[in-house]
């Protein structure tokens, strides 16, 4: 019990003292899992919007393959990015192995799938007569997704929130393809399981609730927007 | 008119979204700060093991050689199975590892050159302090494993291929057993810290390198158990991954850090590190000296 007191005091010592390094390490986290989540986004919407929106043949098989996308193991992401990222692999000319870009790539092939999955399934649930109404009072294309789009703004601000979720607290892809370079590629969750191995508990409980109220602190805005009145 | 554009931007994004998303992320990683050594070969892949990190030794040694070399080193600790198996690939370009029988094999198929002894510490049998198996009093590290498997005392395995498995199951030959499968013996699949917090919380027996036991030991309920054993020493050594055979390797990089690993500024910080806050030396410098001197 004493060590979880520790921890905490720990945390607010070490971001009111705005320690350096541990500053460093959760303005990567969030510029990292931020990028990631904002390239998912534009992905993931568009993709589960235009799947939504058409019919072609193969489409179930293509909604499962999304869904299945929803529930892809981190660590299988990092292993495969990876491979790829690898100077020997197909984009290893690309030399970003080890780099806070190659996280942001792995992260955004994780947090994709869970924006597209349910992007798909809240606008497909959007009721059939809207988008004819929509298109009978001649809105283009644009217009028109755009309009569905804000109608199923509570279950996409949720699509983009789930996302963000997955990647700021997934630690497995992060530290194969980022390798947990001090400094350079350090995470909030790759500096924790390195500090639980080095016995420093007090750090790693401390990095885990600066963790945890990053999330808090990023779904708080996210809700804001979410919840705010729709302006008429 | 527009209808038909954003129609074709969709075509578009549908039919290339993989190279567009391929462009996006590059496009993110361009704008990215780079780090601040600049050009790409300027940046040296460092595969090591985990207790030259987890001890924080090289949080020592590292900027300083970054400062001096100007090379940007990007640290992967592994376990030296697969920094090895990095190196065999050509995916890093320098090794920091302690394994010497995989190292030899590593070098005799050339996927190494100028393979040069830094430092050494030893490894440590550690177990419960009411010592279940009584290996205490034990004259070597095999005849203290013969003791545990006889007790079916339970046994805390690395289980990953790393130096410290390699020399665990070194010992566990000279010892005439084979543990894999016994009940007593379990096998974590994690780096020597977290290995050490494993066992102490399931009160068991392990092999650790010392530095690594001696950082963690305040917080394990863990006692050195077995120590001494010309067996059990430990040596660390660089290897420069073979250029001949990669090209991409960066072979400036991987020659100036294992200059530096071994010239007298270095030598004298292992020497001194750790002194001060565990009361004794992690490891010991041993660059120039034959591995077959060690230890003596």
């Amino acid at each position: 019990m004493d060590l979880i007191v520790e921890g905490i005091k720990k945390a607010f010592s070490l971001i009111f003292t705005l320690d350096a390094e541990v500053l460093g390490i959760t303005l990567l986290s969030l510029t990292v899992s931020g990028l990631a989540t904002l390239i998912s986004m534009f992905l993931g919407i568009s993709v589960g919007t235009a799947v939504a929106l058409s019919r072609f043949p193969g489409r179930r098989i293509v909604v499962s393959l999304i869904n299945t996308g929803m529930g892809l193991p981190p660590v299988v992401v990092g292993l495969f990015v990876t491979i790829f990222l690898w100077r020997s692999g197909p984009l290893g000319f690309l030399e970003i192995l080890y780099t806070p870009t190659a996280i942001i790539l792995a992260q955004t092939v994780i947090a994709a799938p869970i924006v597209t999955g349910i992007t798909l399934a809240a606008i497909q649930h959007l009721p059939a007569n809207l988008r004819l109404q929509i298109l009978a009072l001649g809105a283009t294309r644009v217009q028109t997704v755009w309009l569905l789009a804000k109608e199923a703004r509570l279950p996409l601000l949720a699509a983009v929130m789930a996302g963000f979720g997955g990647v700021i607290s997934e630690v497995g892809a992060s530290i194969m393809v980022g390798g947990n370079i001090k400094g350079y590629s350090r995470v909030l969750t790759t500096a924790t399981v390195m500090e639980t191995g080095r016995g420093n508990f007090d750090i790693a409980i401390a990095l885990s609730v600066i963790l945890m109220l990053l999330v808090f602190l990023v779904n708080a805005v996210l809700t804001q927007i979410q919840q705010r009145e729709r302006p008429r | 008119m527009q209808n038909d554009r954003s129609f074709l931007i969709r075509r578009v994004l549908k039919k290339h979204g993989l190279a567009v998303f391929s462009a996006a992320v590059f496009l993110v990683g361009m704008a990215l700060p780079a780090p601040a050594a600049g050009p790409a070969q300027k940046n040296l892949i460092l595969a090591t093991t985990t207790s030259t990190q987890d001890s924080g030794l090289l949080d020592v040694l590292i900027p300083i050689f970054e400062k001096k070399a100007g090379y940007f080193v990007k640290t992967i600790a592994v376990g030296s199975g697969q920094a090895m198996a990095m190196g065999q690939k050509g995916e890093a370009d320098v090794l920091l590892v302690h394994s010497p029988v995989a190292e030899e094999k590593f070098m005799a198929e050339k996927s190494g050159v100028n393979r040069l002894i830094v430092m050494h510490n030893d490894f440590v049998v550690v177990g419960p302090s009411a010592d279940p198996a009584a290996i205490k009093g034990s004259k070597t590290s095999s005849e203290a494993f013969k003791e545990i498997a006889a007790a079916g005392a339970l046994f805390l395995s690395r289980g990953d291929n790393s130096g410290t498995h390699a020399k665990e199951n070194e010992i566990w030959k000279a010892a005439g057993i084979s543990p894999e499968g016994q009940k007593w013996y379990q096998q974590t699949g994690l780096g020597m810290g977290q290995t050490l917090n494993v066992a102490s919380e399931k009160r068991g027996y392990t092999l650790a390198d010392r530095g690594t036991y001696l950082v963690l030991k305040k917080n394990l309920g863990l006692e050195i158990q077995m120590e001494g054993d010309p067996l059990l020493l430990n040596v660390y050594h660089v290897i420069q991954v073979n250029p001949a055979k990669w090209p991409k390797v960066n072979a400036g990089g991987a020659k100036a850090f294992s200059d530096f690993m071994v010239s007298a500024e270095a030598q004298g910080i292992i020497k001194t590190f750790g002194v001060a806050k565990y009361g004794s030396s992690l490891f010991f410098p041993d660059a120039g000296k034959k591995e077959g001197d060690l230890g003596k």
